[in-house]
């Protein structure tokens, strides 16, 4: 559970009562930040040929582009700096919270394992949904709550699951990441210990635990890189099916 | 779990660098960078759109280019039998025009030929009368020892010969 831990590296400020620190988490941040502007440097050549790194580049923007014009229409155009912005900082933030740099002493922290960024993030989301509904719609954005063809009858019942349903969306948003990231990182820490201690415990249990834990983790670590991608995908893709409702209702 | 141990106190800072970490992503990436990358990228696409019309175009043109060649080949084909058909009638007319005028200057020629031997032979014979005349004047001389006039010695050599 260390690697969860945010540690102060230096304090700055107060705001409202809340101490403002520059913490690894923060460091993390910034990191994740940096490489991504980094990367997205690297694309910005804008030659008729692309470069290899131009063409990565413009492989991302396209794959989000692609989700936002499918999702959402035409008008997703609007919403691709958000959903790009939202789905490479995820990205980034998940795969550096796996880099080795633990071999040399700098211990990767991933923010995203934390409920408060991934709070944000959804809140974030949502917001978007709201004042892009109610801004399209006015109020009859509710009609979002009743599905088409609902008997008059079941009409007040389906509008408060619909609006529950609705209602739950940040938190499951923000949740699946944060467990995800978190139960996986676990997982990995678990057959590390497994691995560690069976050493510990002498060759026989070594050989009957350290060496399976060991092929396991291998295959869970590759099973993590592919969640990291995975969660910073669906996160992606259902805000845009999010906006997709505020714009286009159903 | 120190995520919902530490939410208390941490929640300020977490929250603080992440507005202003993913500030810094939506705005500077996400709103400058990203529409540059794919204003490049429908450039390029509109581009190998363009090109590849204008080559379409081209082909159509050359496709044009090929048929109306193909047309005034076979145009020029039919141009050059009619030209042949042409030079052989007028060559033809001509040789037909030589062998008409050969043959009527030969029948002329033949016919002067004709005329002239008759005359010779008309000469021939005059020739013929005086020579057997002068015979006849000298036998007369050598076997009578009488002198014919010659025109007598004429006469009677021609009613000999006619008679």
């Amino acid at each position: 559970m260390h690697q969860f831990e945010i540690e102060g590296l230096f304090p700055l400020f107060e705001l409202g009562g809340q101490q403002i620190a520059f913490t690894n988490s923060a460091l993390w941040m910034v990191l994740t930040a940096a490489t991504l502007a980094l990367f997205m440097y690297g694309g910005m050549k804008r030659q008729l040929v692309p470069t290899r790194w131009q063409a990565a580049v413009e492989g991302v923007t396209g794959f989000i582009s692609g989700m936002a014009l499918n999702n959402i229409g035409p008008e997703g155009r609007r919403f691709v700096p958000y959903l790009f912005s939202i789905f490479m900082f995820i990205l980034i933030a998940n795969l550096l919270g796996m880099a080795p740099t633990g071999v040399v002493g700098l211990h990767p922290f991933t923010v995203t394992s934390h409920l408060t960024v991934t709070g944000v993030l959804a809140v974030l989301s949502f917001a978007i949904v709201l004042v892009v509904g109610f801004a399209r719609h006015g109020f009859h954005f509710f009609s979002l709550f009743i599905p088409h063809g609902t008997p008059a009858l079941l009409m007040p019942l389906m509008f408060f699951i619909e609006l529950f349903s609705f209602l739950v969306r940040p938190f499951s948003l923000g949740l699946r990441l944060f467990v995800a990231m978190t139960a996986g990182h676990i997982l990995m820490k678990v057959l590390a210990g497994f691995v560690i201690n069976g050493i510990n415990a002498g060759p026989g249990i070594a050989a009957i635990v350290s060496i399976p834990s060991f092929f396991l983790m291998v295959g869970i670590t590759l099973l993590e890189l592919l969640v990291s991608a995975i969660q910073a995908y669906v996160f992606a893709l259902l805000t845009s099916l999010y906006i997709n409702d505020a714009v286009n209702l159903h | 779990m120190p995520q919902l141990e530490q939410i208390a106190a941490t929640y300020g800072s977490q929250v603080f660098w992440l507005l202003l970490t993913f500030g810094f992503v939506f705005f500077v990436v996400g709103r400058g960078m990203v529409p540059k990358i794919e204003r490049t990228v429908e450039d390029r696409n509109a581009r190998i759109a363009a090109d590849l019309r204008a080559a379409e175009e081209a082909r159509a043109q050359a496709d044009r280019t090929e048929e109306g060649y193909r047309a005034r080949l076979t145009e020029s084909r039919a141009e050059t039998g009619r030209v042949i058909a042409l030079a052989k009638d007028l060559a033809a007319q001509a040789t037909a025009a030589r062998v008409r005028a050969v043959d009527e200057e030969t029948a002329v020629r033949t016919a002067e030929a004709e005329s002239q031997i008759a005359d010779a032979r008309r000469a021939a014979l005059a020739d013929v009368d005086a020579v057997a005349a002068d015979a006849a004047r000298d036998l007369v001389i050598r076997l009578a020892g009488v002198d014919v006039p010659p025109a007598v010695a004429e006469q009677a050599v021609r009613s000999v010969a006619r008679g």
